[in-house]
This record gives structure tokens, sequence and C-alpha cells, in this order.
């Protein structure tokens, strides 16, 4: 089991993965990719059944990047698990590669290809129908975005899962309360988010999408209710990591040019280095 | 004797047949079970049926994720809205996922023929074939349907098929042994002074036609084509060079469906005159389905007609 502490570092070093490469692609989702990384660390690095030299292992749990724009997370943390070569990094958004803008199934490790939002819950909920029906122990694992919820399909997808009662499934709200045109209540109200997914038959757990202790708690108590899928309501912040894209609508897909990606390395190099001081002191007092 | 058995009760005859051996087989219904005729499914297989009321989104990108665990779902909804309001999570969840997804219009084309253009699918074919990586079949009547379904259930990857409401007549006999083989043209009359190209419920029309211009010393080919997409282009292409005039019939618009494909093929390759038949461009009539196909010329008489005509042009 990886520490919380590792968990951390591990998130930092994604962090600046993604940051040089969209850096170097010269586009991509800055934000919202900050956003769910620790979301997705804590999903690919503890939670989560996967072989990645067996991507198609039967018994595999599935995760579903209905957020299909929270990709540039996705691809440093499956080049990092092994799932592809960490050089093939370098082609994202060029000329005819399979790292593209969005999760590709032509890439090791994902199952569905995204990208037009509303689709993924409907795909989880199939997917989780078919492990019941089967008598399958895996789950299914959903990112949605927050601007995602007003896409009327998420909702006749929530009123399926919780129909055939898929405590197997796990949708996941990244809540960092902006979109691209800026604050989701201004854009289309949410609130109260919660509510409306628990009128919905999901139960609801809602926790701080940066804090490792709240997000693997909450996971490892799936499913809570028996006969409920869940609904991890994680607030995030947007951008999260980087001071100046953080709650910022325009770096939803802003590219940081040198200067930025040069503070954006510095930030998390300072924060990556109090982390292993930390490390150390706790080491210290073991 | 007219035949009483619909496509869809046919189809669902062979779905039990296939579920019998196979757990894998599914069944989705839009609260459209029994408009599909597949209530002796959900009550039969009770575990490979899944409602999912009317939400024909959430339908197809549900049998996308029955599909990547590795079952082979039947989605069956009204083709108008199937092909509409779910194109999206067809073009997304099935085509560009690749999961293998069966795609069943119900009470396609006219079907709804007094419930108006809401309820009609006669843009469906021109919708679907543009998708990269589905193939869109129309079977002409319920054992073409059945050996169809058969087909499709083997053939690993997203179909969307079109069937009618109503029974329609036989074009096959009973104990016809020609196989049913996607993306293959039947040739159910040979014929050298023109070709009649038809798909689904209109393939009726074209042999009676045919029958028709036999009398007047014309020989019809007729070209039973069930899959527009992959489209036989070898077909089509001796159709034009070896009988020199091509008419189109179809239960679609006359933009994008049957005729475009056809014709997208003989003007590239081999052009000869051709008339492509169809519902115009414009809320169809109401009516029985007889009485709009009539309405719009699609009935034997004027096939016949138009074939003396567009012969005469090819003489000349």
């Amino acid at each position: 089991m990886a520490s919380i502490l590792e968990l951390k570092r591990k998130s930092l070093q994604i962090r600046k993965e993604l940051m040089t490469m969209i850096h170097a692609a010269k586009g991509g989702h800055t934000g919202g990719s900050l956003s769910n990384t620790d979301i997705l660390t804590a999903l690919y690095y503890e939670v989560m059944k996967h072989d990645p030299n067996r991507p198609k292992l039967p018994e595999r749990d599935r995760f579903v990047a209905s957020k299909g724009h929270c990709v540039e997370s996705l691809w440093c943390i499956l080049a990092d698990l092994g799932y592809f070569p960490k050089e093939e990094l370098s082609t994202f958004s060029q000329f005819g590669t399979r790292l593209i803008g969005h999760p590709n199934n032509k890439v090791p490790g994902v199952e569905m290809n995204t990208g037009a939002l509303g689709h993924g819950l409907a795909v989880s909920v199939g997917m989780a129908l078919a492990a019941k029906r089967d008598g399958n122990p895996y789950r299914v694992y959903c990112l949605m975005g927050d601007g995602e919820q007003a896409e009327g399909s998420v909702w006749e997808a929530a009123m399926a899962g919780a129909h055939y009662k898929l405590d197997n499934l796990v949708g996941i709200i990244d809540r960092n309360r902006l979109q691209i045109s800026g604050s989701t209540e201004d854009v289309m109200a949410l609130e109260p988010l919660d509510r409306k997914w628990e009128a919905f038959g999901w139960h609801v757990v809602t926790v701080d999408g940066h804090d490792y202790g709240e997000l693997l708690k909450a996971f490892s108590s799936v499913p809570e209710a028996a006969g409920k899928p869940t609904l991890l309501l994680a607030n995030t912040v947007k951008g999260k990591g980087v001071s100046f894209a953080e709650n910022k609508p325009e770096w939803h897909h802003h590219v940081p040019n040198d200067e930025q990606l040069k503070q954006a390395h510095e930030e998390i190099d300072a924060e990556l280095a109090a982390l292993a001081d930390e490390q150390e002191r706790s080491g210290a007092h073991a | 004797m007219p035949n009483t058995i619909p496509n869809r009760q046919a189809m669902c005859e062979t779905l039990l047949e296939l579920a019998e051996s196979s757990r894998d087989i599914m069944v989705l219904a839009s609260d459209s079970r029994g408009s599909a005729a597949m209530a002796p499914f959900a009550k039969r297989f009770p575990e490979q049926f899944v409602e999912t009321g009317i939400a024909e989104q959430n339908i197809v990108g549900i049998a996308a994720g029955l599909a990547h665990s590795g079952k082979t779902p039947f989605v069956t909804s009204p083709a108008c809205f199937l092909s509409m309001r779910s194109i999206e999570q067809i073009k997304v969840d099935v085509a560009y996922s690749n999961t293998n997804v069966k795609l069943i219009g119900i009470s396609g084309g006219i079907s709804y023929g007094a419930l108006g253009m809401s309820h009609h699918s006669v843009q469906d074919i021109a919708v679907t074939r543009a998708i990269p990586g589905l193939a869109v079949v129309l079977p002409a009547d319920r054992h073409e349907t059945k050996k169809m379904t058969r087909a499709i259930a083997e053939y690993e990857g997203g179909v969307y098929v079109r069937i009618g409401r109503n029974p329609v007549e036989d074009v096959y006999e009973e104990d016809d042994d020609r196989e049913f083989v996607l993306g293959k043209a039947v040739r159910l009359k040979d014929g050298g002074d023109l070709t009649l190209i038809a798909a689904g419920e209109t393939v009726r029309i074209a042999l009676d036609a045919a029958k028709l211009l036999e009398q007047s010393g014309i020989q019809a080919r007729v070209l039973n084509m069930h899959t527009i997409k992959p489209l036989d282009t070898e077909a089509i292409i001796a159709a034009a060079e070896e009988t020199g005039a091509i008419i189109t019939l179809e239960e679609h618009s006359v933009y994008g469906g049957l005729g475009a494909a056809v014709a997208e093929v003989t003007s590239q390759h081999c052009p000869v005159p051709l008339k492509i038949l169809g519902i115009p461009d414009e809320p169809a009539i109401a009516g029985k389905t007889a009485e709009v196909f009539r309405h719009y010329g699609l009935s034997a008489e004027n096939v016949k007609e138009l074939a003396e005509r567009l012969t005469s042009v090819k003489a000349r």
C-alpha cells in the first residue's frame, strides 16, 4: 500500500509532466487536468485493481473518463505506470499520434473513447450492469466534470444506475466550480448538487478532492450503502498546484509560455522539497 | 395468403433461438419491448434483457458498456428516435469506441404513417452511413430478417438495422437457401435492359415492377441491396456496365440514402442514367405505407413507366 506521502509525491510529478506536455504541444486542458490529478492518482496508484502488463485483465476495475478532457493527467499516469513508453508523451497532440486530446482506446489502459460530455456514466452503467449480471466482482469508476452535469444524459444514466442497484459503480465529480465561460453557478446553476444526486437514488459522499486521507477513506468504504451506486462529490481547485492557474476559468485550456512553465516547475519542485523534508521527519520519528 | 408476421417478430424468434445457447445475447428496450415485439424475450430471458425507460441516449451508452464487457446487445428502439436522439452515442460510444452493439431501429421509415414527421425516420440511412465503422442494413422480409439477425450476431462490430412495423409480403421463399452475407447484394432477378436497386420494404415493389416490365419485353435486373454499408460496389458497377440504366427505390429521403450511395459509385466509375425514387425533401404525407409509397411513385406501375422511359433514353 502506497503511503499518502508517496501519493502526494507522485501527483506532483504528474503535475510537472503534464505542464511540460501541454507546453510542448502548445495545447491542452490545463486547469481541469490539474484539478483531478489527485483523484486519478488515488485511483491508479492505490484504489483500482489493474495490471499495466495485462490491460485487458477480465477482473480489472474499469475507469471511464467521461470528462475526457482530463486526458493530460491520464496520459502521464498511464505512461508512468508502464502502459506505454514514457517517451511517447512527447508526441501528445502531434500529427498522427495516438495520444490525442481525449482518451483513445488505441492506447493500452483506455477502456472507451470519450470527449463528448454526458456519455461516460451511461457506458459505466452498462459495464457495472454486465458485472452484476455475470457475478463479476470488478468495480467501475466514472470521472465527470461539474460543467458536464448540465448534460441531460448524465441524469438518464443516474436514474438507471440507481434503478439497477449498481453498488459496484462509483461516479466522481471533479467539482472545481469553474467551466470555460466562468462559474458553474453563473453558467447553469448546479447546486444543491449533492441533494440532486441523493434524490436520484445515489449514496453521496462529499470529500476534499486534494486530500488523500479523505479520498482513500471514501473509496475504501464503497459501497457504504448496499444496493446504491456511490457518488463522490470531490471539491477541487481548478488549476490546483500552479498558483497563477488556480481558480482561473481562462486556464481551462490556456497554455503556459516558457516563463510560466518555469514558474510552475519551480513551485512544484518547492512542494516536492517540502514533502521530502516531511518524509524525512516522519521517518526520523518512526 | 398474405404474410402476417412482421420482421420484428421474426427477429425476436431468432434472438430467442440465439439466446438459448448464448447468455451474452442481450436485448435492450426503451419502453419499446411491445412495439419491438421483444416481450417474449424479456419474459424468457429476464437476465439478458434490459429496460432503460424512455431514454434513447442512455440505451445506446448502456449497450456500449455491456458490449465492452463481452455482451452482444441488441438495442431495440424506434428508428426515428434511435437514429436521431442517440446519434452522438452511436458515433462515439459505438462506432468510434468500436463496441459490438446492434442498433435495431424499429417501426422505421414511414411505418408510423399518420403520426407525422416526428415519428418518421427517413434520414436515418443518410446519417448512419456517414459514420465510419458502422454497418447499415435493411432486410427485405421476415426470412431475410432471420438470416440477417444471425449474421449480425456473429459479426463483430456496430450495426444499424432498420425494420418496419407492419408485416411485409415475402420476397424470399421459406426454403430459399441463399446465405445472407453482410455487404453482398442479392441478385433476385437477372436482366440486361436496366437494373432496379432496392432495400428493405421497397424490394418487393422492385420485384413486382420487374414482372410488369417483362410483359412489355423489358428485362430488368433486380438487386436487393440489403446492406447499404459496406456497399456492394461491385454489384453496382456491374449493373451499370451490363444494363446501362438504374432506378433506385427506397423508403428514405432522396437525399443521402440508397440512391445517393449508388450515385456516388456510378458517377465516379461508370456514369449511366439514374433515377432515385424515395421520399422527397418534405415532411412525408400521412397515410398507410402503401398509400404513401404510391403517392411518391414507389409503386410497381410507376417504376414500370419510369423504366420504359429510361431504357428509351439509354437507347438514344
